[in-house]
Formats: structure tokens, C-alpha cells, sequence
């Protein structure tokens, strides 16, 4: 809607977002690689072994464990919830509906320390034993609301025609919930579940005051960098954290379209 | 919606056998919705808003100086004693400015991309932008702090680039001004996803209205667009805000400063002072809601 410079003034500004929301995770790869223990820059060095040494480290790997069974409780417990959150709103009309995203935002929109206080406190007034299920508990409070955005924007973008054609050719409602329903939100609560899986893994400052003594992936590695010999196999997790999870994100932006409202 | 239509079919028939069978499917649809929703809002209810209340509650308690345990009869002190130690007031400003600080960064560096991406790229670039800027909001967290640590680490790329040009010294190093970058640079995808939906529901013929009308393009920017996706600014701002808010990672890793995380967390964890950990984590959620309740008469939530 202007002129021919504005329009390049326009392009190099995207260029620089661009290249500063991806440059840290280039210079992470190149340390990975890295021969010294220490961080100096630039890299002289060039090594592949710290790969093989994280791979044996079972510190490390525990860790790995641990965060892949709260991943998973996690998800699971989100995907339940998310999914009868999400019928109930499109379904029903009834008093608060329109509280009900603002209750499953509240987990990711208040700030993490007062999420991750509250359970600790919680857990500490009732005397439960922090571990793998406190843990979960605060995954899934904050994992619903993604499998519920997933699932209503799929929900609200079917039509309802297709419902009524089902019924209106004799099928029960159990039938149309079967081949209508299911067939058609399956996408969604894949990638929903997706997310809810990488947002669990990755979690760190909630799970801080969850896990007690156990250390997730993220407190393994929170734990970890700040030990100067330990470096070196931190470079490597993070690559490989980003490498790993990056591939169900990608499959979860397939599948949902072209919307990026999924990732939100 | 097979139960509203079957409704609408049974009222002609009015009274008698009709009007029962609306008023138990009625009912019916009342347990269907109970189904549906005592799972999610009992665990919500119950293990969430739970939290907040016991959270609440037991920051009016204390710990006993002798035995370490909690006293719970009802005492303000937790609360006096913020609000009278001087160095709390300072790390609750500078968690607040910070904030401010990385929520004005962002929705300057949002704008030209998410504009770019919603109404100049053409759909296969606007795909790759999307995908460039969610990914890092999904590839870990932690990782993209450490990215920082490294970076702005004695002798590492940022000091060697500033030394190489000549301006040796220059670089932040570890500082508040390490902080206010790395949490830019972590939830600037918070920001740049709802404005760039924002700037696509703005309808092009409003555009070509104003430019119609002789506005410039400054003065249809500031009159049209800018109040058009103000609401998407404002739900991208609880983000940026309330995350920076709520971190205690970054503090740690980039900067030598405390934020009112760390103090909860070594309350809590150090000091296993639990109520005074809950009294302070009050302070945040106080500072939220008044932002939420503006945000809420610019009715921006609808846009979350």
C-alpha cells in the first residue's frame, strides 16, 4: 500500500525477527560439536563425542524416563478433559459458558510461579508424597486448554449439517458419534495431544515445585549447566531436545491446517 | 445438534405426553451436559482453583520459629513484611518493569512481521513464516535460555562479536539488560501469533476506505489499523507479560538479579517458609488481575 521502499524496509525487518528467533538454536548446534569443556567462541575444536557420552550418562537417561511417563499421564489426563470441555461448549448452551476457555487458559496465562506455588502448597498442606503423580497433577491442569483449542476449532469449522444428515438418515446418536464425530476430530486431538505432550516434556518452572527430589529432562539439565564439566553434554540434550521435538510439532501443524491458532 | 432439533419436532404437540417428553429430555440434556463437564471442571475446580484458594489461604498462616512448622492462626505478617522490607519493593519493580519492558519490545518487533505475514506474503511464504515462528515457541523452553547463557557468556559469540569490531567490554554479559533480550527473544512468538490474526480478520475495504477518503498511510495506521488489532496486542501482552512475570529460569541463568520467582522459590525450597513463599506468590496474581481486568474492558479476551 506504499512505496517500493517501505516494501524492502518491510522485508528486512521480517528478515531480522527471522534470523533472531533462529541464530541461538544455530550457535547451541555448533557447541554441541564442540572439543573444549569451555563456552569460548569461536569454536577451535571439533568433536563428535559428547554424543556418545550422553547417550551412556544414566543420570541422563532416568530423567529422559521420568519426563516421557509425565508426558504421557499428562496428555492423556488432557485429551480426556479437553475433549468433554470441548463438547460441552459445543454442544450445550448453558450459564458460564463463556467462562469455561477463560478457567482452562488461567493454568498458562497466570504466571508460573503462582501456578507452581499453589500446587506446592497444596501437596504440602495435605501431606501428599511429591513425585511422578504430583507432577502429572500440574501437567494436565495446564495441558487441557491445549487439546480443548484444538478440538473446538475443529469442532466450530464442521458443520453441524453433517450431525443432523447422519441422524436424519436413521443413525443414533452413538452411531453418528462414531462415523461422524470421531472420524472428523480425530486430526485435531492428535495434534492437540501432540502438543499437550511437548508442552508436559518441556515444562520446567511448575515441575520445580511438583517433583520434589526427582529431576524431569528440564531439571536434569537446570541441574546440570552450571557445572563447567558437565557442558558439554548439555549442548548435546539441547540439540537433541529441539531435534526431537520439533518433529511432532511439524506433524502437529500438518495436521491441523493452516491455522497457526493451533500452536497458540 | 440431534437434541435441539428433536425438541423443536416435540413442542407443537403441547401438553400432555408431549410436554413430558420435552420436559425429561430437557432434563436429559441437563445430565448430558453434566457428563460433559464434571470431569474437566471438577479437575480444574478442585485441583486448580484449589491451589489458588489453599495458596490464599496459607499465606495468612505462618512458621513457627522453634519447631519450623506451620502455625496456622490468622496473621498478616507474612503480608507486613513485604510490604516493609525495601529490597522486596525493588524486585517487585523490576520484575514489573522488566515485564513492561519485554511486552513493548515485542509488539515492536511483532508488527512488521506479523503484517508481512497476514496481508503482503503470498500463502506458501506465509506458511514458512508461520512455521518459522511457532517452532521455537515449541522446541523447549530451557534450551532457548541456555541458547542466551551461552551467547551472552564471557568470551562467547556476542563478546567476540563486539570485541572483533572494535568495541571490546560493550557486550551485557550476565545483567538486567541480558534479561530484558532473552525474555524478548522467548515470547515474541506470544505476540507476533494473535497479531498476525488480528491483522488478517482487518478487512481490506476499510483500507481502501480511509486511503479513499485521503488519509495517508501513517494516519490510516494510527486511526484504522492500530485500533483494529489493539484487542490481539492486548492478548498477546498477557503472554509476554504474565510469562516474564512468572519466570525465575531466566533471572538465574542470564542475570545476577532476583525476581519475585526467586523469591517464592527459596522460600519455598530453601528456607521452607511455605507461607511466606504463598503470601508473595500473591503478589504477581494481584498484579494480573488488575492487568486482566483492563484487558477485559478492551475486550481482548474473547480474542485468547
Amino acid at each position: 500500500m506504499s512505496g517500493r521502499g517501505s516494501g524492502i524496509a518491510l522485508k528486512a525487518a521480517v528478515l531480522v525477527v527471522v534470523l533472531f528467533l533462529h541464530i541461538p538454536f544455530l550457535v547451541i548446534v555448533l557447541y554441541s560439536f564442540n572439543g573444549d569443556r569451555g563456552q569460548s567462541w569461536p569454536i577451535t575444536n571439533w568433536t563428535t563425542q559428547w554424543f556418545g557420552a550422553a547417550f551412556d550418562n544414566s543420570g541422563l537417561r532416568d530423567a529422559v524416563a521420568l519426563s516421557v511417563e509425565a508426558a504421557v499421564g499428562a496428555t492423556v489426563i488432557a485429551v480426556t478433559l479437553g475433549t468433554l470441555a470441548s463438547f460441552a461448549v459445543h454442544r450445550f448452551h448453558f450459564f458460564g459458558r463463556e467462562t469455561i476457555s477463560f478457567i482452562l487458559v488461567l493454568p498458562l496465562a497466570l504466571p508460573g510461579i503462582v501456578t507452581g506455588m499453589a500446587l506446592n502448597a497444596t501437596i504440602n498442606v495435605g501431606g501428599f508424597p511429591f513425585g511422578l503423580f504430583t507432577i502429572i497433577a500440574g501437567h494436565a491442569t495446564f495441558c487441557v486448554v491445549v487439546v480443548y483449542n484444538n478440538a473446538i476449532a475443529r469442532l466450530r469449522r464442521g458443520s453441524r449439517s453433517l450431525d443432523e444428515a447422519s441422524a436424519d438418515l436413521g443413525a443414533n446418536p452413538i452411531q453418528t458419534f462414531r462415523h461422524i464425530t470421531v472420524p472428523l476430530l480425530r486430526g485435531a486431538l492428535f495434534a492437540g495431544a501432540l502438543l499437550a505432550f511437548a508442552l508436559s516434556f518441556d515444562e520446567v518452572i511448575v515441575t520445580t515445585f511438583t517433583a520434589g527430589t526427582q529431576a524431569t529432562l528440564p531439571i536434569w539439565i537446570l541441574d546440570h549447566l552450571r557445572l563447567p564439566n558437565e557442558r558439554p553434554i548439555v549442548n548435546v540434550v539441547a540439540v537433541l531436545i529441539v531435534v526431537v521435538m520439533t518433529i511432532p510439532i511439524f506433524i502437529a501443524q500438518r495436521l491441523s491446517g493452516d491455522d497457526g491458532a493451533t500452536l497458540t | 445438534m440431534t437434541t435441539t432439533s428433536s425438541a423443536t419436532v416435540a413442542m407443537p404437540t403441547g401438553r400432555g405426553p408431549g410436554r413430558r417428553a420435552m420436559a425429561f429430555l430437557h432434563r436429559h440434556r441437563r445430565l448430558q451436559l453434566a457428563l460433559f463437564l464434571v470431569l474437566p471442571l471438577g479437575w480444574l475446580g478442585v485441583i486448580y482453583l484449589g491451589s489458588l484458594g489453599v495458596l490464599f489461604i496459607s499465606s495468612f498462616w505462618s512458621l513457627n520459629p522453634l519447631t519450623s512448622a506451620i502455625d496456622h492462626t490468622f496473621t498478616l505478617a507474612n503480608y507486613q513484611r513485604i510490604l516493609s522490607t525495601p529490597v522486596y519493593r525493588v524486585i517487585v519493580l523490576r520484575t514489573a518493569t522488566v515485564a513492561a519492558a519485554v511486552t513493548i519490545t515485542d509488539v515492536i518487533l511483532a508488527f512488521p512481521i506479523a503484517y508481512y505475514m497476514a496481508r503482503v506474503a503470498r500463502r506458501r511464504t506465509r506458511m514458512i513464516l508461520l512455521m518459522l515462528v511457532a517452532l521455537p515457541l515449541w522446541s523447549s523452553y530451557l534450551v532457548r535460555v541456555y541458547a542466551w547463557r551461552v551467547i551472552l557468556g564471557d568470551n562467547g559469540p556476542l563478546d567476540w562479536a563486539f570485541g572483533s569490531i572494535g568495541l571490546g567490554g560493550v557486550a551485557p554479559g550476565y545483567s538486567d539488560l541480558s534479561m530484558w533480550i532473552t525474555f524478548s527473544y522467548l515470547w515474541l512468538p506470544y505476540m507476533i501469533l494473535p497479531l498476525y490474526a488480528g491483522f488478517q480478520r482487518l478487512p481490506t475495504s476499510l483500507l481502501e476506505a480511509s486511503s479513499d477518503l485521503g488519509a495517508r498511510t501513517a494516519f490510516t495506521f494510527r486511526r484504522v489499523v492500530l485500533p483494529m488489532v489493539m484487542p490481539a496486542v492486548v492478548a498477546g501482552s498477557i503472554f509476554t507479560f504474565s510469562l516474564t512475570l512468572g519466570d525465575y529460569i531466566v533471572p538465574q541463568l542470564v542475570s545476577n538479579s532476583q525476581f519475585i520467582g526467586n523469591v517464592v522459590y527459596e522460600s519455598q525450597g530453601v528456607a521452607n517458609n511455605v507461607p511466606f513463599a504463598a503470601a508473595f506468590a500473591t503478589v504477581p496474581v494481584l498484579i494480573m488481575a488488575v492487568y486482566l481486568w483492563a484487558a477485559g474492558r478492551l475486550g481482548a479476551l474473547e480474542a485468547l
